[in-house]
Parts: structure tokens; sequence; C-alpha cells
């Protein structure tokens, strides 16, 4: 019987440094996220018209962008180009309730669920996250909503979903921009890998500033990944689709060269057509420097390790 | 200028019926409304009716504004033509003038609003995105335009050469649509409406060529 002696690991099998240490970082990391966690379920919640609202230890501490500004400055196509359209046009064509959303495609659990069930999933959180545009302008807004891992957990994604694909109401009579076919193939469609869907700062907001979310903003209910430009952020979600292959988005398919699928901020990686190293953020003269993935790297910049982000902008 | 014919300066006979004094009145009036969409877009301004972004708002503002100028002024010869108002070429160089003033504006708050003196970003900007490099051009050759446009100027350089040298304008038109096509996102619908207008311009100026070549000059 042959016997193995210990010098016979082979070195593939020993953990490199960096991992167990990495191991260690995520184990504090863990702990820390329970300490927050017990932390911020021993904080009061405050009433709102939403219902009881938590504060949570992801949002930033920065200078909040007034609602004028959040409600009145809006790239949201569907109800027009300009950005002042939207709240002109949205609050009075796009009706709310009732609003269903379909989960299905890889998972176990697939349904079509009243938007006001499916936020059951927890507790509603505040989170003021950084906005930045891909248009180089940025804000700072206080979302009301869950993570979006809670609700998607609900549905049990299988082994074979590796993506999920989210879509906006196709309804030209309420969305009037999406009678413009010439130039945008409708409805908006837009995509997450699933770890990236799955990472607790992925978020799906109902309300902002303590209210339910105004028309404009993408109401009843909307994407916030605030790492990746606001375009992933998609508006008045109708579907949500674990699958297998990367998803095609609006944006993307519109101009691969210019949105890529990824899209995470990246102040080193220009847009074709303008610099994103700087953003103006509303109400501010001076342009402020722009951070790499908007200030969320120690978050989420190991989601991408080891992917060239010049290649996979 | 293409389509333009007898005349001994580039502007036209001066209209022997209008008085002077009319004349000027007429020319400050038109001054004075060439002067309305700066003044209101300023006075938005301060009064922060520009919206959420109004530095954008008034960098875009004060673009469109030149864009229409130099639609305008693309246009006097053609009008002037078909409507036999030789009048309308006096206010030629004016309009031109004015497009140069609105394009010299909206660049002037891009480098200073919207990027305040970032020289390295502004020059990083000219030369790795195609349309503010577009536009940078389209700008540059107005400069030589506007620096020409004193009748003393035109006197040394005499109107052949003078005129030769203005014709950069039907660079200048498309240029400036391209940098505005190129900087829209998808829908192209806006910049089309000036390039159709700015196509028709000038293909207007190619078709009369061709006519006064084969029929000889018309007159008005």
């Amino acid at each position: 019987m042959l016997i193995r002696r210990p010098s016979d690991i082979r070195p593939s099998e020993i953990t490199p440094q960096s991992a167990y240490m990495s191991r260690r970082q995520w184990m504090t990391g863990a702990g820390a996220a329970l300490l927050v966690a017990s932390l911020s379920a021993q904080r009061p919640a405050r009433a709102s018209s939403l219902g009881a609202i938590v504060n949570s230890a992801y949002s930033v501490d920065e200078k909040r962008t007034s609602l004028e500004d959040v409600t009145h400055y809006n790239n949201f196509y569907e109800f027009g180009l300009n950005k002042e359209d939207p709240a002109k046009v949205a609050p009075g064509l796009l009706k709310t309730r009732p609003w269903t959303v379909t989960v299905d495609g890889e998972c176990a659990k697939p349904a079509t669920i009243d938007i006001d069930s499916l936020m059951r999933a927890g507790d509603l959180e505040e989170r003021v996250y950084r906005h930045r545009c891909v248009e180089a302008w940025s804000m700072v807004i206080p979302w009301v909503g869950i993570p979006l891992s809670a609700v998607l957990r609900r549905f049990e994604p299988t082994s074979k979903a590796k993506f999920v694909a989210f879509q906006t109401l196709m309804d030209p009579k309420q969305l009037p921009g999406e009678s413009n076919t010439l130039f945008y193939s409708w409805p908006y469609r837009e995509g997450l890998r699933l770890d990236e869907a799955m990472h607790p700062l992925a978020f799906l907001a109902v309300g902002l500033y303590g209210d339910a979310l105004p028309a404009q903003n993408g109401a009843p209910i909307r994407l916030v990944v605030p790492w990746k430009y606001g375009f992933k952020s998609i508006k008045s979600i109708v579907a949500i689709r674990f699958v297998e292959q990367q998803p095609p988005t609006l944006w993307n398919s519109q101009a691969p060269n210019e949105y890529g699928f990824y899209s995470n901020v990246n102040p080193n990686v220009d847009h074709p057509r303008w610099s994103q190293g700087k953003e103006r953020r509303i109400g501010e003269f001076a342009r402020r420097p722009t951070l790499m993935f908007n200030g969320y790297a120690e978050q989420v910049a190991s989601l991408y390790s080891g992917m060239d982000l010049g290649v996979f902008f | 200028m293409l389509g333009e014919t007898s005349p001994s300066t580039p502007f036209g006979r001066r209209p022997a019926r209008t008085t002077s004094l009319g004349r000027s009145l007429v020319r400050g009036g038109v001054h004075l409304l060439c002067f309305v969409p700066l003044l209101t877009l300023a006075t938005s301004g301060l009064l922060g009716e520009l919206g959420a972004n109004p530095i954008e708002a008034l960098v875009r503002g004060l673009g469109d504004w030149a864009l229409r100028f130099l639609v305008l002024v693309l246009a006097v010869s053609p009008l002037r033509r078909l409507t036999g108002w030789s009048v309308l070429a006096g206010y030629r160089r004016m309009l031109g003038l004015w497009a140069f003033a609105y394009a010299g504006f909206h660049v002037a708050s891009y480098v200073v609003l919207d990027q305040f003196f970032d020289w390295a970003n502004i020059g990083h900007e000219i030369l790795q995105h195609k349309f503010i490099t577009a536009g940078m051009v389209a700008l540059s050759l107005m400069l030589p335009l506007a620096a020409t446009s004193t009748n003393a100027m035109i006197r040394r350089l005499g109107g052949r050469r003078w005129r030769r040298l203005h014709q950069a304008v039907y660079v200048v038109g498309p240029l400036a649509v391209i940098h505005y096509v190129w900087m829209v996102k998808a829908d192209i619908t806006q910049p089309l409406v000036y390039a159709a207008l700015i196509a028709v311009l000038l293909a207007y100026r190619g078709v009369m060529l061709l006519w006064d070549v084969r029929m000889g000059p018309s007159d008005q």
C-alpha cells in the first residue's frame, strides 16, 4: 500500500497567501456586516408614507441633491429626450398601481407577483447613494427600498443562472417615447452578472426622500446600482429573468463602443465622446474628480479582480 | 459669394431709397433682435431658471444660437436671389458676426464655466474627442472671417480675395452640424434638421453656380 508522503502535496493544492488573507478579510468583513446588521436592527425605524424605514449603514455622508433637482433632471427617454420632459409628462401618464413584476428564467420558483408583496421580502431601508450619470454629472440621492438580493433569493435561482435581465414596462400609451422606434429598440432592458445582482449594494428602490418614487424617477420600482453609470439602474421594472448568457441591453446594443455591458464608473476609461475623469455634482460649480467605482471600490472591486476594465468597460 | 453678380462690394448696392436714418434704425433693431437670445440666456441663468444643470443649459443654448445664426447667414444670399431684395445683402456680414459672437460665447462658457480653465482636460478633449475637435475647428475657421469683417480689411484684401476667404463659411456650417450630430446620444432628429437646412442652402448655391455657368448670370 502506497502511503503518500507529506511532500507529495502539489503546489496547486496549497492555498496562496493572498487567497487565505482575502478569506480572513472576508471573515472580518462578514463579522463587521453582522455587527452592522445588529446595529441597524436596533436602530429605531422611522415612519414614512411608505411605512417604517430603517437607515442603512451603506449610506454615504455627503450633501444630498435637492428633491427638486432629483425629480426635475431625469434621463428617462420613454418620456422625452430632454431632462425636463419626464417631470412634465410622466406623472400624468404612468399608472403605477396595480403593478406586477414577473420573475422567471433559471429559477425554482418563477412567479408573477404584485409589487407590494414583492417588497415584503425585507425591511424598507433608506440608502443615500452617489449617482453618477455616464454624461459626467452626479447626484446624491436618498433612496428607499430593499436589497436586490433579498428579492432575488425568494425565487431560488438555479446553478444555471449566471446573469439577471431586467425589463421596463412596454406600453407606448403610458410611455410615449416608446413610439420612437426609429432610434431605439424598446423596451428598455438592462442586465447584471448574478454576483453583481447579489451584491449587498445592489438595491431595488420604491421611494426617494422618504416618499414613493415619483413617476419620472422610475416608479413604482427601479434598480439602483451605485457603482455603475446611472443608465444601468433601469426604471419602472416589470420583468426580471435569470439567464445563462449575458443578456442584451438597450444602450449596449445601441452603441456597443460607447456603453459597455458592465459600465462601471471608471475615471480612467473615457467615453468615446468625452472624458470621465471629472463630473459635475448637480448644485455645485466646479467639477469634482470621479472616483473609481463611484467611490464604492472597497465594496465592489473584488467582483472584477483579474478583469481588464479597459476591455470590459 | 455664389449667386451674386453685379455688386461692386461684396454686400451689394446700397439701396438708395432708404434714408440713412431709417437704415440705421432698422440695423439697430436687427442688432437688438440678435442680442435677445443672449440676454434671455444670461438673465435666466442669473435668476436660476436654467434648471438643475444651468452650466450645461447655457453652453448648449449658446451653441444652438451659434448654429441658428450660421443657418441665417447662409440663407441670406439664396433669399436675396429668390426674392430680389438686394437690401438683404447688407445684413449678411452682421449675421455672420453674430454667429461668431454666439460661437465665441459658446466656447467661452465651455472653457470658463464648464471646465473652469482646466486646460489639460480641455486639450485632452480637443485631441481625443472628435465632437469637440470638429467644434474647435469650426470656431478656428470663423476667427479669420471675423477678423476681416471691417471695411478696411475688405479694401486691403480686395473684394475677390475677401469673398474667397469668406467662402470658408461653407465649411464652418457643415462642421458645426457634425459637431452637433456627434454630440447627441442616439436620436439625431434635431441635428438632422440643421443638417437638412444647411444642405439645402449649400445645394442651392451649387445649382445656381451650374445654372449661371450654362445660362450666363441672371440678374435679380
